[in-house]
């Protein structure tokens, strides 16, 4: 089948289904595999960094957590531009699905974030670029969460929400740089980077290894979500009865 | 490494082990909510379909 | 189609006109949220002048983003809006002419205003001139960022706290570099870089915006 078939065919709210159905316990595998192999090297294999002690180890959710944020925002966003240009249903469910993950990750981010700095610069709260700009993308997935929320009408509420969306992806690159501009303006010259002006190789492994965990796990969660969606969006369908016939 | 050294994390024992548990907490907390939409889906359609063959 | 903009533009100065007293409003809110900052800090000279250049521009934002109200919702609920977006003129160009019509009437008085206000704050006489230009160019990108905001929310009974959640993280970016802009000045320095990225802001929210705002009006309507 050609590449184009098959997507054609994934966006299918029957065929989506049966096919994430079956990639879901596949990728439940993968992601405690590699929960497993960063778990152990970010906490027993790895060294601890010669100036941050056992701290760094933090990191090792902390980034993750962060670029996930992101990540997932970007994939809302781009979920999104996908539904308003091609009025691909399915699009919107993996926006919506996406958003109250990518709100989980930031508070993460926001709390590790805390605790790594309480024992390294002995406050509960820094206003540092990242964590700034971590605070405000939270927002913005609330603002998100809550718009669809307020919009009675189903479609409407996927429509605004898009447009929300695409709106705040645009808008994330100047808020970042214009956070990061106020920081380093109220920081000096201080290598205000929490990490270090450089990573050891050593610690380079645990952190990727864990961001794709973090990865897998958005995807496998996602998939559950959207999945669940696609049975309330498509309640009228045939498929959808046999579905929840069954046990 | 030892067992003692890996619970104490060089005396930031709170710090770090309060991040992973937190972490623990956000993927549990994700894997239940997800499972639970699904759960809440199909009890409302299961609820809708007994509706309408009792209409 | 410059003539649907025109008359867009007369009417809704038309319309606020006619509700002088309404005019007002968000001028006396960003006296009023002025005022509080020495209430609550207070009345130390040296602590104000160090704190001006900020609160002035978070008065500033916040009285535009409090009169953000007034942009859409009573053509919307009158149904003119809805004659807007059926009519053959681009529905963007329409709320360029809005938006410019709601920043005449609520950006320009905190302009005219602001060198009033900050003498309460003792900021220096050396910064008053960027104060003003970055109110120049700042309160335009706040109501046009403001308007995809009001537009996405018109609809909803009670969307008020709903659209400062959505439209304050937008705000962030011109807050910096306008409250950044103004303090430097203050301290005699250079703001070049400021008021460039604030240039390009404007350009930015100009372009693109209304074409937001135009897309979530439709959606709004139920188009």
């Amino acid at each position: 089948m050609s590449m184009w078939a098959w997507f054609h065919r994934l966006a299918s709210p029957k065929h989506f289904y049966r096919i994430a159905g079956r990639w879901i316990p596949w990728l439940t595998a993968v992601c405690v595999v590699l929960f497993v192999v960063g778990l152990y090297t970010g906490l027993y294999a790895s060294p601890p960094d010669y100036q941050q002690g056992d701290t760094i180890r933090i990191m090792y959710v902390h980034v993750p957590a962060a670029w996930l944020s992101l990540f997932v925002y970007v994939v809302m966003a781009g979920a999104s531009a996908v539904y308003l240009i091609w009025r691909i249903k399915l699009a919107d469910l993996v926006a919506l699905s996406s958003a109250p993950i990518g709100a989980s990750f930031t508070f993460l981010a926001l709390a590790t974030g805390s605790l790594w700095g309480k024992p390294i610069w002995f406050t509960w709260w820094v206003w540092d670029g990242r964590l700034t700009s971590e605070l405000i993308l939270l927002f913005l997935y609330l603002g998100y969460m809550g718009l669809r929320a307020a919009i009675d009408d189903r479609r409407s509420a996927a429509r605004a929400g898009a447009v929300l969306a695409l709106v705040g992806v645009v808008n994330v690159p100047i808020i970042h740089y214009s956070v990061e501009w106020w920081a380093t303006l109220h920081q000096g010259s201080t290598v205000f980077r929490a990490e270090g002006p450089a990573i050891h190789p050593s610690q380079l492994l645990p952190l990727l290894v864990m961001g794709l965990a973090f990865t897998v796990f958005y995807l496998t969660i996602v998939l559950i979500r959207a999945r669940a969606e696609l049975l309330l969006q498509e309640r009228r369908s045939a498929w959808v009865r046999e579905v929840i016939d069954s046990p | 490494m030892t067992w003692s050294q890996f619970w104490s994390m060089g005396g930031y024992a709170p710090y770090v082990w309060a991040s992973y548990g937190l972490a623990l907490v956000v993927f549990a907390g994700n894997v239940l909510a997800a499972l639970q939409r699904g759960r809440t889906s199909r009890r409302a359609l299961r609820r809708r379909v007994r509706q309408e063959e009792a209409a | 189609m410059l003539r649907g903009f025109v008359a867009i533009l007369r009417r809704d100065l038309l319309l606020a006109f006619r509700h002088r007293s309404e005019l007002v409003n968000p001028m006396m809110f960003f006296v009023i949220v002025l005022t509080l900052f020495p209430l609550a800090l207070g009345p130390d000279a040296s602590t104000l002048r160090g704190i001006a250049a900020g609160v002035l521009w978070v008065a500033a934002l916040l009285a535009a983003l409090l009169s953000l109200e007034g942009m859409f919702r009573s053509d919307f609920e009158d149904g003119a809006l809805e004659q807007m977006a059926l009519s053959s003129q681009p529905l963007a160009l329409l709320v360029v002419a809005k938006v410019l019509a709601h920043w005449l009437v609520t950006g320009v008085p905190l302009i005219v205003l602001a060198p009033v206000l900050a003498v309460l704050l003792d900021l220096p006489a050396a910064a008053l001139p960027v104060l003003m230009l970055t109110l120049l160019l700042g309160t335009p990108v706040l109501s046009l960022v403001g308007a995809i905001g009001m537009a996405l929310t018109v609809g909803l009974r009670r969307g008020g706290l709903l659209l400062s959640l959505l439209v304050l993280p937008l705000y962030v970016p011109i807050l910096i570099f306008a409250a950044s802009a103004v303090a430097d000045a203050a301290l005699g320095l250079q703001v070049g870089a400021q008021l460039n990225m604030m240039g390009a802001l404007l350009a930015l929210a100009l372009s693109l915006g209304p074409i937001a705002t135009a897309a979530a009006l439709r959606i709004s309507l139920g188009a």
